[in-house]
Parts: structure tokens; C-alpha cells; sequence
């Protein structure tokens, strides 16, 4: 399926009102997971609102599935369950507060649109491939999208579903790995280098595309060929730039999970103000 | 007296919910042929997921099903099933309160050649302090039977623990097994026991000599250990000069403290003695036969014998 310029530039508005409600989660004072949810917010854009069936009822059963294994940046599927409405704009203020619809980590007794419970990491890939084994097994076509961070893959259970999703070749299973480079703590080659991202998937029997996470056209394009892959899992290495679009973020471990300061705030708004006019 | 095997009846159980329920599905993690759950595989090859040696997958796969609408039954040895695996546990099944029934075999000793381990002495423990979880232990094969078929029925997330061996049958196998409710098998006027698992057979045993000595013992089937029935326990205790919990388990956390949570909660004539038989604050150990262990453990009828008479 090619894709249209207009289609393309749409969801790149998309992603910069997405950017937008992210930051009106968080205003200054407030820590929340800038970093990975900014990196991870293109891919987002792309799956909500081009790739995958999603349907104004989100228990609807003919929709995919979309599990954030990397739990924390759940800001981001909050930021286009706004758009989607299945959450009240207003319910932004509320995040991380005592009984509030917008949870610290994914909650699907919470949050209508939330499909499991994830955010203690490693596990949200096993899930999805209980759930690809599950919709195979009543035979419905709806597919299964996992996001998971580069840090997360150094839990051991990612390869353990790894390594069964291809032996059971579920091809209704779609990785996208949030290549960010940067993890809590620092880099993840500080903490845990891993040169052969690419290779490993590759011999755990992945169908392996390697793209620029904020490159729409690429994005759309890898989601779109793993559609059509049969007989094996597919992953997508997106390689993303952690806090993207907030320049006093970008690629810091520090705005992992920070407060902005008004000044931050300030610039944060300038920015996504710039990003919705241009896109 | 009448023998039936935990395991067995437990893999014949899975296989009939698999004849009658097309929603249920089971995982393992390389050990079927041990837990039984292969009898299950081998008539229903395409909803039996062979896991490989990876539990915690196999834990997270599972929610992934009951969130797909199966009732998904996860099966390793106890401690493999429960301790290994508990943080998928604790997230992907028992926070969002899934259709996940685990099935912890070859536990507490019944593993006897295995060594420590193997041997389940913290299972009860933990899946007990987990909210939403539903905490099974059997006292015979007929009460395993009924229990499975329970399980695939009750919303939300499950534990059962079994042994593996061949053991009395304590239970009426005409009787309904009732979730959260204590079952008197043996009426008494001095003593109560709280048993649970095999513990019942030799509670039961325990009762038979302390009739001779002119105790009378009243043993209560602990089948269910979460949710406690509370008020079952606090009757069944109601009037008794002591009670004594018995478990083929840690004396942490387990039985003993779940009843006596229950009776300091209610009111002040409740509060009895309580002795706490179980597994002192220790791991496993080889033996060559189960019964060598239960001896070693003190959890043979005369301990039980001991402790009440310690206690009157």
C-alpha cells in the first residue's frame, strides 16, 4: 500500500497534537516519562491513526491490539486516546492522581483503550503473543502491536517470547522496538550496550526492518510490509531520538522520567506551536 | 482405605474441561508429563501451548490469552509455577484479575527425590499475599477433580497446589466442592484441627489416636486457604479449648497464620491457642521416599498427636 503526501502530512499533525497533549499532562513541577513517550510518538501516530482498525467503542472486537511493553510511556497512548475519545481532554490534568483514569503505568481496569496491565518490563511482548495465539485460535485476523524500549530488551523474558513467537510462527504479531538509546539511569550504551540489535532478532527467526522512528513515510511503510510478512514474527527497529521535539530533552537520560520548569514549559509549548504550523 | 493419585486426577480433570469447555486452553514449561497436563495436549494439540523451559513466558502468555477470552490454565512444579514466575504473576494476571488458573504440581514435599529445589515450601505463602489470587489446596484426587472444574468456572485468577503422589481419599466424592468453605470432616469437642492438602489424612489419623487417649479432635478440611471463610473457621473454633493448623508448608505466612488472623479478628472468646504444624522456617531436602520426609519435617500423625497434647 503506498501512501499519500497528504496522508503523510496529516499524520504528522497528528503526532505534533499528540506531542501537544503530552505536555499538558505534565506541566511544570509535574514528573512524568517526557523522554520515551516524545521518541515513541510518531510510531503512536502512525498505528492509532493509519495502520491499525480501531473503532470509536474501544472494547470493539474487531479491533487490533496495541500493548506498550515499555509501560512508562504510556503518556503517549494517553495523548491519542484523547483524540480517539475514549478519554476526556480534561482527564490530562488528572494523570498520576489519587483514582485518576489516566494511571502511572498501563491499567486496562482504568483506562478505556488499554489493553493489559504493563509497565513491570519484559512482559508485555509474552502477552502479546498469548494474545496472537488467542485470536489464532478463533481464527480472527485482528493484529497484535507491542512497543518495547531498547533499555527493556536486557530482561531476559523478551527473548523467551522471542524465541516461541517464532517457533510457533505468529504472524499476527508486530514489534516496534523504541530505539532511543537512552535509558533511566544514561545511555544504554553506558548501562548495557548492545551492537547486535539487528542480528539478534534476526537469528530468533524475526522478519527484522530497521527505520527512523520519526521518519512518517518509513514508519508507515515498515508497519505495512509487516502486514504481509507470513510464517514469522516481525520487528521493527525504530531508531528515535529520546525526548524528540522538546530540543532541552532530546537524548537526555535525565528527562527519562523529570519535572520541566516553567522555562522548559514555556519552550515545550513554543515548540509543539511550531511543530502543529509546519506540519 | 481408598487411594487416588493428585496429578493424575488433576491431568483427567483438565482433559474433561477441554472436552466441555472449547475456551480453555493450558501452557507448560517441559514438565506435562510430570504434572499431567499432557493428557490435556495429546487430545487437544492445538490449544496446548508447549512453552518450552520458560516460565515467566509462559505466565504472560497465558494472561495474553484470557485476555483474548480463553481460560487460560498455566502448569509447572509448584515452585516453578508460583516463586519463579511471581512477578508475571503479580502484573500481567493478578493485578487485571485474568481468567489464569496456575497449577503448582509436585508440591510441598511430594517431589521427595528432588531435594530443595523442588520442594515447594513457600507457594501458600506467596500466591496467598497476592490480591485478586484464589489460593487452592486439595486434600484427595476427588477434591482436585471437582476443584479444577471449579476453577475454569470462578472469574479471574487461581492457584492450586498439588501433590504428586498417590494419597487417601478424605473427601466425599459425592459432595460438591464449595469455593471458601471449610469442611468439617471429623466432628470433636476439645480440639479443632485445621488441615490442609495430605495434612487432612494424617490430621484425620491424629484424631483416631487422641479418641483413644480420650481427646476429642474435630478435623476441618482447609481446602480453600483464599478466601479464608472466616466465619467457618471462627464456628468450627467456637467452644474448643485449642486449635492446631497443619500444613505441608512453610509455618510463614501459610495456613497456621491465615487461621489465626481470622480467629484475633473476631471476638474475644475466639482467641484461643493456636499451635502453627508446618515446615520450620527452612528449605527442602532430599529423602527416598515422601514419607521419610513428612517424618523428617514432623508432619506425621503422632507430631500431630504431640502438639495437642502440648497444648490441653
Amino acid at each position: 500500500m503506498e501512501f499519500t503526501a497528504k496522508e503523510i502530512c496529516e499524520l504528522r499533525k497528528r503526532a505534533a497534537q499528540l506531542r501537544s497533549n503530552l505536555i499538558d499532562m505534565i506541566p511544570p513541577g509535574k514528573v512524568g516519562h517526557l523522554g520515551g513517550s516524545s521518541s515513541i510518538m510518531d510510531v503512536v501516530a502512525a498505528l492509532y491513526f493509519k495502520i491499525m482498525h480501531v473503532y470509536d467503542d474501544p472494547k470493539d472486537p474487531r479491533r487490533d491490539l496495541l500493548v506498550f511493553s515499555k509501560g512508562h510511556a504510556v503518556l503517549a497512548q494517553y495523548a491519542a486516546f484523547v483524540e480517539l475519545g475514549y478519554v476526556e481532554r480534561e482527564a490530562l490534568k488528572y494523570v498520576k492522581t489519587l483514582e485518576c483514569t489516566l494511571q502511572g503505568h498501563p491499567d486496562m481496569d482504568h483506562t478505556p483503550g488499554i489493553e493489559a496491565v504493563t509497565g513491570s518490563l519484559g512482559q508485555g511482548l509474552s502477552v502479546c503473543l498469548g494474545m496472537a495465539f488467542g485470536l489464532r485460535l478463533d481464527k480472527k485476523d485482528n493484529r497484535v502491536y507491542c512497543i518495547l524500549g531498547d533499555g527493556e530488551l536486557a530482561e531476559g523474558q523478551i527473548w523467551e517470547a522471542a524465541m516461541a513467537a517464532a517457533a510457533y510462527k505468529v504472524d499476527n504479531l508486530c514489534a516496534v522496538v523504541d530505539v532511543n538509546g537512552v535509558q533511566a539511569t544514561d545511555t544504554v550504551e553506558h548501562v548495557l550496550p548492545d551492537p547486535n540489535l539487528q542480528k539478534k532478532w534476526e537469528a530468533f527467526g524475526w522478519k527484522t526492518i530497521v527505520i527512523d522512528g520519526h521518519d512518517m513515510k518509513q514508519i508507515l511503510d515498515a508497519l505495512e510490509e509487516a502486514k504481509t510478512v507470513k510464517g514469522q514474527p516481525t520487528v521493527i527497529l525504530a531508531k528515535t531520538i529520546k525526548g524528540k521535539g522538546f530540543t532541552f530533552a532530546e537524548g537526555k537520560a535525565a528527562f527519562h522520567n523529570a519535572a520541566m520548569n516553567c522555562e522548559q514549559y514555556e519552550q515545550a509549548k513554543e515548540l509543539v506551536k511550531k511543530m502543529l504550523e509546519e506540519a | 482405605m481408598k487411594t487416588g493419585n493428585m496429578r493424575n486426577a488433576y491431568g483427567q480433570a483438565l482433559l474433561e474441561l477441554g472436552r466441555s469447555n472449547g475456551k480453555v486452553v493450558a501452557l507448560e514449561a517441559d514438565l506435562g508429563k510430570s504434572t499431567m497436563s499432557n493428557m490435556f495436549g495429546n487430545e487437544f494439540p492445538e490449544r496446548y501451548f508447549q512453552m518450552g523451559i520458560a516460565e515467566a513466558n509462559m505466565i504472560s502468555a497465558s494472561a495474553g490469552l484470557a485476555l483474548t477470552g480463553h481460560v487460560a490454565f498455566a502448569n509447572s512444579f509448584a515452585v516453578f509455577a508460583s516463586g519463579r514466575p511471581y512477578d508475571q504473576i503479580r502484573s500481567s494476571v493478578a493485578i487485571p484479575r485474568l481468567n489464569v488458573k496456575i497449577c503448582g504440581s509436585s508440591a510441598g514435599l511430594s517431589d521427595f527425590g528432588d531435594g530443595k529445589t523442588h520442594q515447594s515450601v513457600d507457594d501458600i505463602t506467596i500466591m496467598r499475599v497476592l490480591p485478586n489470587m484464589k489460593v487452592f489446596s486439595p486434600a484427595d484426587a476427588a477434591e482436585t477433580a471437582k476443584m479444577v472444574k471449579v476453577m475454569a468456572e470462578l472469574p479471574g485468577p487461581c492457584y492450586i497446589r498439588v501433590n504428586r503422589n498417590e494419597v487417601p481419599e478424605v473427601t466425599d466424592p459425592d459432595e460438591p466442592f464449595e469455593v471458601g468453605k471449610v469442611k468439617v470432616l471429623r466432628e470433636g469437642t476439645d480440639v479443632v484441627i485445621f488441615a490442609t492438602g495430605y495434612m487432612v489424612y494424617q490430621s484425620l489419623q491424629a484424631a483416631e489416636t487422641l479418641q483413644e487417649k480420650g481427646i476429642s479432635a474435630k478435623v476441618v478440611n482447609m481446602a480453600t486457604i483464599k478466601p479464608l471463610d472466616t466465619d467457618g473457621v471462627l464456628a468450627a473454633a467456637a467452644g474448643m479449648k485449642a486449635a492446631v493448623t497443619v500444613e505441608e508448608a512453610s509455618i510463614l505466612g501459610g495456613l497456621g497464620s491465615a487461621v489465626c488472623e481470622a480467629l484475633c479478628a473476631g471476638p474475644a472468646e475466639s482467641r484461643i491457642p493456636v499451635g502453627i504444624i508446618g515446615i520450620q522456617d527452612t528449605f527442602g531436602t532430599c529423602a527416598q521416599s515422601y514419607e521419610e520426609l513428612l517424618k523428617y519435617y514432623h508432619l506425621m500423625p503422632e507430631d500431630i498427636v504431640a502438639k495437642v497434647n502440648s497444648m490441653l
